[in-house]
C-alpha cells in the first residue's frame, strides 16, 4: 500500500515535534551539504547538481523538485562516525591515574532524503562496526532509534553508478518511509518500511495512492536505472582485485594519485580512524580522541622498522583491492555502493570504474 | 565500560632483558582482563604518551609482558618501574593454538624479542610435558647481548626442552652457534609430519625459517604478523593484509595461508 504527501513541511514539522533533529539537503557554499534543516524551506528547491572527474557544480533547475541532485560532498558517515569523538579522559592520581569515560548522549537524528545508495552504505557501516565480537557502543548510540526517510533516485549523476552495486536506485528495505519525489509538482509518493515509519505517518495529512500515480512513481525509479553516467560490472571484481595485485596499471595510476585521501573522507563506508593521546601542560589530565584516519597516509602503515606501504602505487591498491575484493572477506559484502563520490571529489579526476576497466582490461590481454 | 577503555594494572616488578628490553610483571588494581591464552595481545597504554600492541609473555596467575623501546609508548611502558600503572586492554587475537597440539612435536623458533610471544606457550607445554612429542626451541638474535629470557634457557632445557641458541654476530666469551636461525632448523624435531612450528620474529625470518621447515616436511607452520594497530579490536583498519584484519583473524596465522601476501611487495 503507498501513500501519498503533498510536500514534506508536514513530515518535517511532525518529526521536530517528536524529538527528532531533522538533517537532510541543504544549499551552502555553493554545494548541496547535509546539514540540520530548520524547517522543509531549507530543502534545495529548484536545484540540481553537474558532476564529473574532479568537478561538482550547483545548478539551477527548470523545476522547483528538492531532490532532483545526486551525492554531495558528505555522506551520513560525519552523524554516525563523527570525524573526531572524545573516547575517554584521564586524570592523575596519587598512585597511577583514573580514567572516566566520556557519556555524551547523542541527538536523535532524522535523516530526511537518504538515498538507496547511501542506506546501502550505513548497512555496511553497521556491519563493520557493530557486527563483530566488539561493538562500537558511540556508534552504536548514535545508530539507535535514528528515524530513515529515503528518498528513491530519479536523478542519477554523470559520476553514479548504483545499478552495477545493486544498491540503487531504489531502496526496498531498511528504512522508515520511503519517499519517491515526481519532479516539480510538490508531490511524494510514500511507501512505509517499520511501525515507527506507520506512526509517523499517521500524524501528517497523507492520502492514498490511486495505481496510475503509484505505477508512474515506480517507472520513474526504473527509468533512472537506465541513466546512470557511470558503470562498473560488479562480476568477478573480487576475483578480479585478488588475481591482480602485480598489475602495470598501478603504476599508472599512482602517477596520477597524490594520496591526498579525499577519496577515502568523502567515501561513505570508509571508516579508519587512528586514535590520539593529548595532556595538557601540567600532564594532570589525558585525553584520547579517535579521529578518522586514511589508508593513503604514509603513517597509516607504520611500524618500528618503517611503514609497510611507502609508494603512491601500494597505498591506492590498498584502497581499491580493500573496497571492492577483500572487504567480501572480511565483512560479508563489498565496501562500495556506487555513490560516486570518490570520483568527483578527486582532485585530480580519477575515476575507480576507469581503474578497473583498465585492470580487467589487462587481466584480460594477459589471459589471452 | 567500552572496548577502547584501558583496564589500569601496576608494574610489580620490571628485569631488564637487554639494553633496550624489559620485561614487566603485571598485577591488575582491580578487576583482570579476561584469561590469556598463549599468542594473544594486549593493546598497552603509557598514561599521557599513547597505546601500543604488545604479546603477552606469560599467562597465568602472574602476567607479564615484555616491551622493546622502538618508540615514544614502548620507551615510556619499557621504562615503567615497580609501582608505576600502566593501562592494559585485551586480550585480543587468536593464539598459537598450542593447546590443540597435544600429542605432536613442537617446534618453537624466535627471533629477537619474537620470542616474547612464544614463551607462554613454551611454558604451557613444558607445565604439561608428558603431553607432547619432542619439544625443540630454536632461538636468533643478532648478538649475545640480544638474547632475552637467555637465564631461563638451561630452566627449559631441565623440563624437557632442547634449546638451541644461534647469533648473528658473536662477541667476546661466545661459545655457541653463529649464523642465522634457518642454520638450526636441521636440528629441529625427528617426526616432521608430526609436528606443529610456531615461529614469531622479522617477517623475512619467519619466511625463511617457515620454508625451511616446511622443507624438512612439516606441515603445520604457524606465524604471528605484525601490523600497525590502533584499537585491536576490528575497527581501525589499520592492521589489514589482504583478506584479514591481523587483530581480529590473527596474529598468528598459518603460514601457507598467508605466504602468498607475504611475497606482495608493500600488500
Amino acid at each position: 500500500m503507498a501513500w501519498i504527501l503533498d510536500g514534506v513541511a508536514g513530515l518535517h514539522a511532525a518529526l521536530v515535534e517528536s524529538g527528532y533533529t531533522v538533517i537532510g539537503p541543504t544549499v551552502r557554499d555553493r554545494a548541496i551539504v547535509l546539514a540540520e534543516l530548520g524547517s522543509a524551506d531549507d530543502l534545495p528547491y529548484g536545484w540540481g547538481v553537474t558532476l564529473e572527474p574532479g568537478g561538482y557544480r550547483i545548478r539551477r533547475r527548470a523545476d522547483s523538485a528538492a531532490f532532483a541532485h545526486s551525492a554531495g560532498p558528505q555522506s551520513w558517515k560525519p552523524f554516525l562516525h563523527p570525524p573526531r569523538v572524545k573516547l575517554w579522559d584521564a586524570r592523575r592520581t596519587d598512585d597511577g591515574f583514573e580514567i572516566r569515560e566520556e557519556r555524551e548522549e547523542p541527538p536523535r537524528y532524522a535523516f530526511l532524503g537518504v538515498r538507496p545508495c547511501d542506506l546501502r552504505a550505513i548497512g555496511i557501516l553497521d556491519r563493520v562496526l557493530t557486527g563483530d565480537r566488539y561493538r562500537d557502543d558511540s556508534y552504536a548510540a548514535r545508530r539507535d532509534g535514528i528515524f530513515i526517510i529515503v528518498v528513491n533516485c530519479t536523478e542519477p549523476g554523470e559520476t553514479c553508478f548504483c545499478v552495477s552495486m545493486g544498491t540503487g536506485p531504489g531502496a526496498d528495505s531498511g528504512y522508515d518511509l520511503a519517499l519517491t519525489e515526481f519532479a516539480g509538482e510538490g508531490r511524494f509518493l510514500v511507501d512505509v518500511g517499520s511501525d515507527a515509519g506507520a506512526d509517523m505517518l499517521a500524524r501528517i495529512e497523507h492520502r492514498a495512492a490511486d495505481p496510475v500515480t503509484e505505477t508512474r512513481a515506480r517507472a520513474e525509479v526504473d527509468a533512472a536505472a537506465g541513466r546512470m553516467g557511470r558503470e562498473m560490472p560488479a562480476d568477478g571484481l573480487r576475483e578480479l582485485m585478488a588475481g591482480s595485485l602485480e598489475a602495470a596499471r598501478w603504476d599508472d595510476v599512482a602517477r596520477r594519485c597524490l594520496t591526498c585521501g579525499n577519496c577515502t573522507m568523502v567515501c561513505p563506508t570508509c571508516y579508519c580512524t587512528t586514535v590520539e593521546d593529548v595532556t595538557d601542560l601540567t600532564g594532570d589530565h589525558a585525553e584520547r580522541w579517535q579521529r578518522w584516519d586514511s589508508c593513503f597516509d604514509l603513517d597509516f602503515s607504520h611500524l618500528p622498522g618503517g611503514s609497510v606501504r611507502t609508494s603512491t602505487k601500494s597505498r591506492y591498491r590498498q584502497w581499491l583491492t580493500h573496497k571492492l575484493g577483500t572487504w567480501h572477506d572480511q565483512f560479508g559484502s563489498s565496501g562500495c555502493v556506487g555513490c560516486g563520490r570518490c570520483i568527483v571529489w578527486c582532485p585530480v579526476g580519477i575515476d575507480l570504474t576507469e581503474e578497473v576497466a583498465a585492470l580487467r582490461q589487462e587481466r584480460e590481454d594477459s589471459d589471452e | 565500560m567500552t572496548a577502547m577503555t584501558p583496564v589500569p594494572y601496576r608494574v610489580t616488578e620490571r628485569r631488564e632483558e637487554t639494553r633496550d628490553t624489559a620485561t614487566l610483571v603485571l598485577r591488575p588494581c582491580g578487576e583482570p582482563i579476561p584469561p590469556v591464552r598463549p599468542g594473544q595481545f594486549t593493546m598497552m597504554y603509557a598514561y599521557g604518551v599513547g597505546e601500543a600492541p604488545i604479546s603477552v609473555s606469560r599467562t597465568g596467575a602472574v602476567m607479564e609482558q615484555t616491551v622493546r623501546d622502538v618508540g615514544a609508548v614502548s620507551r615510556a611502558l619499557a621504562g615503567s618501574g615497580p609501582g608505576r600503572m600502566i593501562g592494559v586492554r585485551g586480550p585480543y587475537g587468536v593464539g598459537w593454538g598450542v593447546e590443540d597440539a597435544v600429542g605432536r612435536d613442537l617446534v618453537f623458533a624466535g627471533g629477537g624479542i619474537g620470542l616474547a610471544p612464544l614463551r607462554p606457550a613454551i611454558l604451557y607445554a613444558l607445565r604439561r610435558r608428558a603431553s607432547y612429542g619432542a619439544i625443540t626451541v630454536l632461538i636468533g638474535a643478532r648478538t649475545p647481548a640480544d638474547l632475552i629470557y637467555r637465564a631461563e634457557f638451561d630452566g627449559w632445557r631441565e623440563r624437557g626442552a632442547r634449546v638451541e641458541v644461534t647469533v648473528d654476530r658473536a662477541g667476546d666469551g661466545w661459545r655457541g652457534n653463529v649464523g642465522l636461525i634457518t642454520s638450526l632448523v636441521s636440528l629441529a624435531c625427528a617426526d616432521p609430519p608430526n609436528a606443529t612450528a610456531f615461529i614469531c620474529g622479522p617477517e623475512v625470518m619467519m619466511r625463511f625459517t617457515a620454508e625451511a621447515l616446511e622443507a624438512r616436511g612439516l606441515t603445520d607452520v604457524r606465524i604471528s604478523l605484525e601490523r600497525n594497530m590502533r584499537c585491536g579490536v576490528g575497527w581501525c583498519g589499520h592492521c589489514q593484509l589482504g583478506p584479514r584484519l591481523v587483530c581480529r583473524d590473527g596474529p598468528v596465522v598459518a603460514y601457507r595461508d598467508v605466504a602468498p601476501e607475504l611475497l606482495v611487495k608493500e600488500r
